[in-house]
């Protein structure tokens, strides 16, 4: 066979995950419970219910993936959801500060809902959670990177991010979004934000709200084929050329 | 589809087919509507396109927004069930420890085997692709002509159904007036590179696919393809009209419960068992052709994968369509004191000549495709058009003597699954400008392939391991692979000629060019062919020009193992071409008592 371009793009494919983790600064390092101790505070403005709230501690390390695979001759012709497969593993501190963060990236406007509303955070907490090495290169780089983001919060802000205003999360968004213009120091800051935006829009767009944000209109059976309108013919300056 | 168990395919019979994709559908169908009692065994399970394909599942409705694993290599929607690059039932190995120098085994083990997922990209091999040999000195030339296979491509566009035009390109045949169904209309992308191209000489054409882009004539065809055979052209008619013409909707790599494109589990298969001659057996992995003291095969060894027994299933004569890999490792376990080296392998050719397509791609941005207003152009959920190799009469000056075609990709497919946005140029966007930006530029990406025509080498070949065995205790392949200098410098070219290809459309090239690296590993692209080539003398081939084994009369080989080359056309539709004149021949030795 011939590899499809479509499937095969590479920008339909993850980009090649780093193989270097996040390291976080010792300086900025806030003791977990700390971070916990903000995120409590702030819960009930955020309208978050307890049960997500509390028991949020993780344990003496952070749950460690012994899930299989969905194996060679999985159920092809069916709906999956994010936690079907394995079980899901954020923390609901880590949870909550990716939802801000992929609402931070991803917002309601008029192309389209935000990620939250998509339920884009289940897609990072399934890719994050999954038990194979590309997954697990990028579980090294994103839990890092969303506890280090709660860390920043509180060292500016004395807030967990999902705390923070909008101007505040982009203040820390703004030194981090590029790794070519982050400080050295916010390298691998960067580039946790540079793997979480990329796992956040593969999920966003891959829904029917994401299509229509990005001008996707297919997957729809028709009788014809009509290709390219005449309007696109014209600004590229061709001609169809297939009778 | 209907299967037997392994304990009861106790019937003499007339054919073993092993293998149940391009080739052994093929031969099935061309046996069971001769009257010809056929056994097909399948190693991998049975599988039902009709029920088991995700044709409209979105990505967010896949595991891991289906991306790649391995556990599915091509991501979780291919149409591979119980197969892959690696499958740890049935390992290889690899006689090198240098990347470069090791052969990536695709299996698929399921009903219809790779015709399942494949592209569907049906090129006829031209003239020159049977004799190489004769024109540049180089590979081997092939024991049949052009002419000789050219009926058989006819039928085989004519039953399954392609796509395309006729464009009267040197080396790239025409079909016969009214054989090819109408290609689809041309992407705005492939329209922009074929404006271009024309500027560099580069013919952008439509390509050929098995897609049904109309319903077949099914009130026409079966008179043309069975004349006179008011039984057989009821059975293929009833067939023909059981598929649709495409719906312009889905990936035709997760295969197709419409029959609007190929696969033996749709369009060869049903036929085959609506005769009545054929009998399946699923999950049938088959450990050796047995041999008579007459020197015949008389039958079959395989593991009922089911109850891990060992069944024997006898017949006249035995057709294997394994793929390359599998038939070469099939031949080379089937030792006895007559073939102490493996059957049929007096020459000690089996496993000699592996051959895959070499590959290397380029990607590029185009401004002139940002920002296009939304419109729909999944297609023919493949592609449309491609680049015939043009530069024959140039071979001299450019340094390497056999040609590549280029396929491409418009990209405003289905998104999702990865990051719309590369970092350089979102230029750290987020936030709404990151939703405009990824809007701006999706579909502003086209890909440019190489798919080239290899030439066989003394150093790619396939033997057994014999300190390996896979679960069952046989003997697992060992591959040896190394590209040769031709190869590298087709990449060169390739890269080259996309990259002022994508310049002269006024974008930027997206990813370093370097051919000598990113040439693609041996078995990458799936085209595997040859370890058992057809040839004019049983000293220097392991086949004639018929499939039909020298020194076993009755043992046919109808894959990719006969091919003495690979030319830069996808060699599915040549399989079942040959198959095809494999089958009549076999027909008609049979009825003159000489198998």
């Amino acid at each position: 066979m011939s590899h499809n371009f479509q499937d095969q793009d590479q920008y339909l494919q993850p980009e090649s995950p780093s193989a270097v983790p996040i390291v976080v600064g010792q300086t900025s390092r806030l003791p977990r419970r700390t971070v916990i101790k903000w995120f409590v505070a702030v819960a009930a403005s955020l309208k978050l219910g307890d049960a997500q709230v509390f028991g949020a501690e993780p344990g003496p390390g952070e749950p460690v993936i012994t899930a299989n695979g969905y194996g060679k001759d999985p159920l092809l012709n069916h709906t999956h959801n994010p936690g079907d497969l394995w079980p899901l593993t954020l923390s609901p501190t880590q949870r909550a500060a990716a939802i801000a963060l992929a609402d931070v990236i991803l917002p309601a406007d008029n192309l389209g809902p935000a990620a939250s509303q998509l339920r884009c955070v289940d897609f990072v907490d399934e890719w994050v959670s999954a038990p194979y090495p590309a997954q697990l290169r990028d579980r090294g780089i994103v839990l890092p990177g969303l506890d280090w983001l709660d860390a920043e919060s509180g060292r500016r802000f004395a807030n967990v991010f999902a705390g923070l205003t909008l101007s505040q999360q982009q203040a820390i968004c703004d030194d981090i979004c590029f790794q070519a213009r982050a400080a050295d120091e916010l390298q691998a800051a960067a580039r946790f934000f540079s793997r979480f935006r990329s796992l956040a829009a593969a999920a966003y767009y891959a829904t029917p709200e994401g299509w229509d944000a990005i001008g996707y209109v297919g997957n729809q059976p028709s009788l014809t084929y009509d290709g390219p309108p005449e309007a696109v013919l014209a600004h590229l300056g061709v001609e169809q050329t297939v009778a | 589809m209907p299967m037997i168990r392994a304990e009861d395919a106790t019937k003499d019979y007339d054919v073993i087919i092993v293998g149940s994709g391009a080739g052994g559908g093929q031969m099935a169908f061309t046996l069971t509507l001769a009257g010809i009692k056929c056994l097909m065994l399948e190693a991998g399970r049975g599988y039902d396109p009709v029920a088991e394909t995700p044709m409209f599942q979105r990505r967010d409705q896949a595991p891991l927004l289906g991306n790649s694993t391995p556990d599915k290599e091509f991501g979780f929607l291919d149409a591979t069930v119980d197969g892959g690059w690696q499958m740890p039932a049935e390992p290889y190995t690899q006689a090198s420890d240098k990347p470069e120098q090791q052969f990536w085994w695709w299996r698929a083990r399921m009903m219809g085997g790779r015709t399942n997922h494949w592209g569907r990209i049906s090129l006829r091999n031209g003239p020159y692709d049977f004799k190489p040999k004769s024109r540049d000195g180089l590979g081997l030339d092939w024991p049949v002509d052009y002419e000789d296979v050219e009926p058989y491509y006819t039928k085989v566009e004519q039953l399954i159904g392609v796509y395309g035009s006729n464009e009267g390109l040197e080396n790239t045949p025409n079909s016969p007036d009214g054989v090819l169904q109408p290609p689809p209309k041309a992407r705005a992308g492939e329209l922009l590179a074929q404006k271009h191209g024309k500027t560099l000489g580069i013919p952008i054409i439509p390509i050929h696919r098995a897609v049904l882009t109309q319903t077949l004539d099914a009130d026409r065809l079966p008179a043309v393809l069975f004349p006179g055979n008011a039984w057989a052209q009821k059975i293929v008619g009833d067939s023909m009209r059981a598929r649709a013409a495409c719906f312009w909707a889905t990936p035709c790599g997760r295969g197709c419960s419409t029959g609007a494109n190929y696969q033996s589990t749709t369009v060869h298969l049903p036929p085959a068992l609506a005769t009545g001659n054929l009998d399946i057996v699923a999950n049938a992995h088959v450990r050796e052709v047995l041999v008579g003291n007459n020197g015949k095969a008389r039958g079959v060894l395989f593991v009922d994968k089911t109850t891990g027994q060992d069944v024997q299933v006898n017949a006249n004569a035995v057709v294997l369509a394994a793929s390359s890999g599998e038939t070469v490792r099939i031949m080379l376990n089937s030792k006895s004191t007559l073939f102490p080296d493996g059957i049929a392998n007096g020459s000690g050719l089996v496993g000699k000549y592996i051959m895959d397509t070499v590959g290397t791609s380029l990607q590029g941005q185009i401004p002139a495709l940002e920002n296009l207003p939304p419109y729909n152009e999944d297609g023919a959920g493949g592609s449309h058009f491609y680049a015939p190799w043009w530069l024959y009469q140039q071979a001299q000056a450019l340094g390497f003597p056999r040609g590549y075609h280029i396929e491409m990709g418009a990209t405003r497919g289905m998104p999702g699954g990865g990051n719309p946005l590369p970092d350089d140029l979102g230029n750290g966007a987020y936030g709404s400008r990151y939703k405009q930006e990824a809007r701006r530029y999706y579909g502003s990406f086209m890909g440019f392939a190489c798919r080239g025509e290899m030439i066989p080498n003394d150093n790619c070949f396939a033997e057994l391991d014999n300190n390996v065995s896979d679960t069952w205790g046989i003997p697992v392949l060992k591959w040896h692979w190394q590209w040769a200098e031709h190869e590298q410098r087709m990449c060169d070219h390739a890269e080259l000629t996309f990259r002022e290809l994508i310049e002269t459309m006024g974008g930027t090239v997206r990813s370093v060019t370097n051919g000598r690296n990113r040439i693609e590993p041996g078995g990458k692209i799936i085209h595997e062919v040859g370890g058992a080539i057809m040839g004019t003398a049983a000293a220097t081939s392991v086949c004639n020009g018929y499939n039909q084994t020298w020194e076993v009369p009755n043992l046919f080989l109808v894959d990719g193992t006969p091919f003495p080359s690979n030319a830069d056309k996808n060699p599915t539709l040549t399989i079942m071409a040959l198959a095809w004149r494999a089958g009549d021949y076999l027909v008609d030795q049979s009825r003159r008592g000489l198998l």
